[in-house]
């Protein structure tokens, strides 16, 4: 598989002043599914905002590699132009537009797109036949609906702007396991059908690992420990530190801060 | 009774002048989340662009459309300048720099246009529509019925682009969450832009009216305190909201004025002038108890 996605050692400072990410890099194939996986503030977000260069919002910066999609630069294109380009980042916490219909908010999704009538409601159409939830609850503001049903709404909204990959984060936040199943099963389902390539950032390594064909692992703002998904479920410290298993199989809490296992790569 | 309607029409009608002020606000609340304080500045800043235009020896049409390309000018800098830095700023941010941007603009309108009271006529008469007075023998203003008019027209016409156009689905969409907004490609410069610029024309439209009835003037500025209650009352985020809350207020002001002094007299004694002054905040703290969002704002929806 060809690169399609590609960070290049990158460096993002927030403020001029907290260094974030030191020395990030990662590859998204074509039509793969890669996840993004550490604990609070491994700086996962950071990394997928570098992509979608959200970060200048918040006063971040891209200070020192590059990123490149289909083998050109983008690290200078505002989100407008990604969008348009074929990356889009469903963002953490959902973010729906609470006062909008369920409806209105997937429209909004299709608005850098210049379309038909037709052909907006055909996409609408297409959302909903992956969402059927949303179709019952098309009329409701979102605000009003429930957790599972925005992250269906905010995947649904990336979808109307017809990407080429979905920057995922974080879909599994405060979502009941079966739900969270659900998603991810949508979201291979996407992949498979409709051709788009998912970078998804998670904290749930064990639902990302099971659908995703790669991962990196990030710690402190580096990449720790990369592989194939199977080859990283499989791995001891991948076990030990993100999954709760040991060798003794799951593990007592009352065993959790004497660590067996050192982090070998923080020595 | 004749007396009554006759009081209840010139509420109303000047009631959709409060309305006019208050729209602008409600535009730019909904784009952006931020109340406006510079708009009181604008409608000034607006109403003697125009007249400026006009000494200059511009027909009135031309005027209108050389006032609007400078409020439009205003709106772009704005955004460029000001809100631009703004972005996932905290809404008291954003007041504040409105605040800053109202100073700016009142500064900014006598230093181009000189700061003296200008006459302003659009040629329009103030006077009683003959049939109506015939008919009926009450008194209604043509010049209030036409700007009432205008009112509503601009009114359906803005409640009809924010409901069912793409660009008025972003706007909504911009004004619940910048950064959710901005990551599904919606250019927020642009929208801003766009926004300051309609609340630029409602501006305009307000400070022709205001300032034909009334001179342009400083005091063009303090139109902006009668939008308040109108806003409190028909919600920050609802263009009809702004209408209707219009209607409410100016009907209310002048039928108290008529109505309560001689009651409160008969029981207190003494004189009670000018209770058309305060009458409308005291209205819309009733409602701030009762419905603080407004008769038709959005409620906040809290996920608990």
């Amino acid at each position: 598989m060809s690169a399609y996605l590609s960070i290049n050692n990158i460096e993002v400072i927030y403020d001029h002043v907290i260094l974030v990410l030191k020395g990030v890099s990662l590859e998204v194939p074509k039509g793969g599914i890669v996840a993004l996986l550490g604990a609070n503030g491994a700086g996962k977000t950071t990394t997928l905002k570098a992509i979608s260069n959200l970060l200048r919002a918040e006063r971040g910066e891209v200070t020192k590699g590059s990123i490149e999609f289909e083998g050109k630069r983008v690290d200078q294109l505002t989100p407008n132009d990604l969008v348009r380009g074929g990356i889009i980042q469903v963002m953490e916490g959902r973010h729906c537009f609470a006062h909008l219909t369920v409806e209105e908010n997937l429209l909004t999704g299709a608005y850098t797109r210049k379309q038909s009538r037709a052909e907006l409601k055909r996409n609408l159409e297409k959302v909903y036949a992956y969402f059927p939830r949303l179709k019952q609850r098309r009329g409701s503001q979102s605000g009003y609906t429930s957790g599972g049903e925005q992250q269906m709404t905010a995947i649904g909204r990336a979808l109307m702007a017809n990407p080429q990959t979905i920057l995922l984060d974080e879909p599994s936040m405060g979502l009941a396991p079966q739900i969270v199943e659900e998603i991810f099963e949508i979201v291979r389902d996407l992949n498979q059908r409709e051709k788009v390539s998912f970078l998804l950032a998670e904290q749930n390594t064990m639902v990302a690992l099971r659908y995703a064909d790669f991962g990196y692992i990030l710690e402190n703002g580096r990449v720790v420990m990369e592989g194939e998904a199977a080859g990283l479920r499989d791995n001891e410290d991948v076990k030990e530190f993100y999954l709760g298993l040991s060798s003794h199989g799951r593990k007592s809490f009352r065993d959790v801060k004497h660590y067996r296992r050192r982090k070998r790569w923080l020595a | 009774m004749q007396f009554f309607f006759e009081v209840l029409i010139g509420g109303l009608l000047s009631g959709i002048m409060y309305s006019l002020v208050a729209l602008g606000f409600v535009l730019i609340y909904k784009a952006s989340g931020v109340f406006n304080f510079a708009q009181g500045a604008m409608v000034y800043f607006a109403a003697l662009s125009l007249v400026g235009c006009l000494e200059k020896g511009a027909p009135l049409w031309l005027a209108f459309i050389l006032a609007f390309v400078i409020m439009t000018l205003l709106g772009i800098a704005t955004e460029k300048f000001v809100l631009r830095k703004m972005v996932n700023q905290s809404p008291i941010a954003l007041f504040m720099a409105t605040i800053g941007l109202a100073f700016f603009i009142e500064g900014l309108a006598p230093m181009l246009w000189g700061n003296q009271v200008w006459p302003l006529d659009i040629g329009l008469v103030d006077e009683p529509i003959g049939w109506i007075l015939d008919r009926y023998n009450i008194v209604v203003s043509s010049f209030d019925l036409t700007a009432a008019g205008l009112a509503m027209a601009l009114v359906a016409g803005l409640a009809l682009f924010f409901q069912y156009t793409r660009v008025g689905r972003a706007l909504r969409a911009v004004a619940d969450d910048h950064q959710a907004a901005l990551s599904i490609g919606i250019p927020l410069q642009h929208i801003w832009a766009l926004v300051w610029a309609v609340a630029g024309f409602v501006a305009l439209v307000a400070g022709m009216l205001w300032g034909s009835r009334n001179g342009v003037q400083y005091a063009l500025t303090f139109t902006a305190l009668k939008a308040l209650p109108v806003l409190i009352l028909g919600g920050f985020t609802s263009v009809p909201g702004a209408i209707v809350g219009g209607l409410i207020i100016g009907a209310s002001e002048k039928l108290a004025e008529i109505y309560i002094p001689p009651v409160l007299t008969d029981i207190f004694g003494g004189n009670f002038g000018g209770i058309e002054n305060w009458f409308p905040y005291v209205l819309a703290l009733l409602f701030l108890l009762v419905r603080p969002e407004g008769l038709f704002g959005e409620r906040h929806i809290d996920r608990v």
